[in-house]
């Protein structure tokens, strides 16, 4: 069995700081690390290639620098890595991102085909949760998002059963591979680095592919050029009209100041009270 | 949305590329919004998005569409009433066997085949699991730009774009987003950001139907069993009418007590922010924010929460906002209605206390 991982190279959304003045983002001295959703479905990945044996391939585009988040797949056991990497994909939108990436993975299918792909949910970074819907779409594989667990997986009947999160419930589905799946959070832990994989990944000839190799051939279709989402403006959030009026009181003791609180608030929201009993009647 | 993180926003949008709308498209028209159902009931998400798709058509002056898809019979009639009621002047509807549950194929293929036949410039959906999904295979099957998770939909009448707002990079800041060459403008909207419009039980519209032309044997997933949720115990904050929530500023673990010792009092839901959600104080269906639940309860007590965008964004449509920070430039206070400037494991404990006498006071009143 062949599964491909997605995963991108995200920076450490935690840690992001805005310029108070320009509006720009501060990027200097934010770590870059796996996207955590991604992480779900690597390890999803790695339990089908302990029990079911598979070669796992990670598959990230970004910039040379994410070679890094490669690296940390492959510590983690996976067994190969392409980063896909050319300045003609700078300013991708999810669509121009998951057509590179489905070229990629049928150039990766010339070489051993794949039954499986996975993605993250979504990322930290866009919080979109398309590109694994496009790429589903663009290689014509069975899409299964908000996966909670896989159940089975029968090799010889090339089937595969598994839950799925819905709104109100679970889905439980079966179909056929090839298929896509994104794990939904939480569903499963990553595993520690072993000290040989460790070693394997320092060592790892990492694969990088600009867009020929990477197969696409039609440079419309990526980039700003195949990205039909155009960023107009980007801004800090306006501050309401007014902010927020400070409780203070003489004593500034806690008791005091709570008391004061809900006078002010009781005063100016009569309703209020009432609504609070209601929750608690 | 860029998904390539070494691009910085570009400063003005992008110079030499051609904005004309292909002609084979100007005829796009019509605001589309697309109703969701599950084992009979509607998402409610649907209804606040037909509230918001009039406002965008009225401006457009074009007719705000419903489409429901789903197994025959009366259910799917009476979404399509209740899309009336709450704006719509029309529906697609289409209903099939194969699509009695969601599954991406069959539902892929009908929207996208209504969206060829009758051609709307505006499609919205929920940014639930299943509007996700389907928006997310629907604009690539279409080769179109998708707005995820928009906080303010907009219509610039200069070239009758679409410009979607949503938070960026982590929730650190907003940008708009337009698609100006290629129709129809997707974008999704997550639960509880836009308001439920008031339902006019007196508006009637038209139906036009169309056929899936699937049979079960054309679709490769099945489904085999559907387990609904068990409610019982599960927070349910999106419709919560108080909240209590707590940020990073809580410190530690141990400090969430005093978090639910006032939501104890006051009967609320407790949420919090993503840090702690992701440091495992609460578990994740209390996440209130960009990447957890929207909520818009009546009081919304927010104790050491700096209201970072990511937060900001979940909450701040509530009626009534408590902040307590010890920071006093903390963002938060740039939006919230009352504010304590000192430490939440002083002030929380002794706003349990003020909130328990009120309510005693009110029960002997009564």
């Amino acid at each position: 069995m062949h599964i491909v991982v997605c995963i991108k190279q995200v920076p450490d959304s935690a840690q992001i700081r805005v310029h108070p003045v320009t509006n720009t983002i501060m990027r200097q001295g934010v770590p870059a690390i796996v996207n955590p959703y991604d992480l779900f479905s690597l390890e999803a990945a790695l339990r089908l290639k302990d029990e079911y044996g598979a070669r796992v391939t990670v598959l990230c585009m970004g910039p040379p620098q994410a070679e890094a988040a490669l690296r940390k797949a492959i510590s983690f056991g996976a067994d190969d890595a392409i980063l896909v990497t050319d300045r003609a994909f700078a300013g991708s939108d999810t669509l121009a991102t998951s057509f590179a990436l489905a070229s990629a993975i049928r150039k990766i299918q010339e070489d051993m085909p794949v039954d499986i792909v996975f993605a993250g949910k979504q990322t930290i970074d866009g919080d979109t949760a398309q590109v694994g819907p496009g790429i589903a779409k663009r290689l014509d594989l069975q899409l299964l998002t908000y996966v909670s667990s896989i159940v089975d997986l029968d090799l010889d009947k090339r089937e595969i059963t598994l839950h799925r999160r819905a709104e109100g419930g679970v889905q439980v589905l079966q179909t056929r591979l090839p298929c896509l799946i994104t794990m939904l959070e939480g569903t499963n832990e990553m595993r520690f680095a072993t000290m040989p994989n460790m070693f394997r990944a320092a060592r790892y000839p990492l694969k990088q592919w600009d867009k020929d190799a990477a197969g696409i051939e039609d440079v419309s279709k990526i980039g700003l050029k195949g990205s039909p989402t155009i960023v107009s403006k980007v801004f800090a959030p306006q501050a309401k009209s007014q902010r927020a009026e400070i409780i203070d009181c003489e004593s500034k003791e806690p008791k005091d100041l709570a008391v004061t609180l809900l006078t002010k608030m009781f005063t100016k929201y009569p309703n209020l009270p009432e609504e609070i009993a209601k929750v608690n009647a | 949305m860029s998904e390539a993180t070494e691009q910085e926003p570009p400063k003005k949008p992008a110079g030499r590329r051609k904005f004309e709308l292909d002609p084979r498209l100007a005829s796009y028209k019509g605001v589309w919004v697309f109703v969701e159902h599950e084992r009979g009931v509607a998402h409610p998400v649907s209804w606040e998005l037909m509230g918001e798709g009039r406002k965008l058509a009225d401006t457009l002056g074009v007719p705000l569409a419903g489409v429901v898809m789903g197994a025959p019979g009366i259910q799917a009639r009476r979404f399509c009433e209740d899309a009336f009621h709450y704006g719509a002047d029309l529906c697609y509807l289409m209903e099939d066997p194969v699509m009695a549950d969601y599954r991406n194929q069959p539902f892929t293929k009908g929207l996208t085949d209504l969206v060829n036949a009758y051609q709307p410039e505006i499609l919205l959906l929920g940014a639930t699991t299943l509007g996700r999904d389907l928006a997310g295979s629907v604009a690539t099957t279409l080769q179109t730009g998708l707005t995820a998770d928009c906080t303010e939909l907009n219509i610039d009448l200069e070239n009758r774009s679409l410009a979607a707002t949503r938070p960026t990079f982590g929730g650190s800041l907003l940008c708009t987003i337009v698609t100006l060459n290629y129709r129809p403008q997707m974008a999704t909207v997550r639960p509880r950001v836009m308001s439920m419009p008031k339902k006019d039980d007196t508006r009637s519209g038209s139906i036009i139907e169309h056929s899936l032309g699937m049979i079960e044997t054309d679709i490769v997933t099945k489904v085999l069993e559907y387990i609904p949720d068990n409610l019982q115990g599960k927070p349910q904050l999106p419709f919560a009418d108080i909240i209590v929530s707590g940020g990073r500023g809580m410190k530690r673990p141990e400090n969430f007590q005093l978090i639910w010792d006032l939501a104890k009092v006051l009967g609320a839901e407790v949420g919090a922010t993503r840090p702690v959600v992701q440091a495992g104080w609460v578990e994740l269906d209390r996440q209130v924010g960009q990447s957890g639940k929207t909520v818009r309860p009546k009081l919304y007590i927010a104790a050491g929460i700096s209201g970072a965008i990511q937060h900001r964004v979940g909450m701040d449509a509530s009626d009534v906002i408590i902040a307590i920070n010890s920071d006093p430039n903390a963002p938060i206070f740039d939006f919230a209605t009352y504010g304590i400037v000192g430490n939440a494991m002083t002030i929380l404990p002794a706003l349990t206390d003020a909130f328990r006498q009120q309510l005693a006071t009110a029960k002997v009143a009564v």
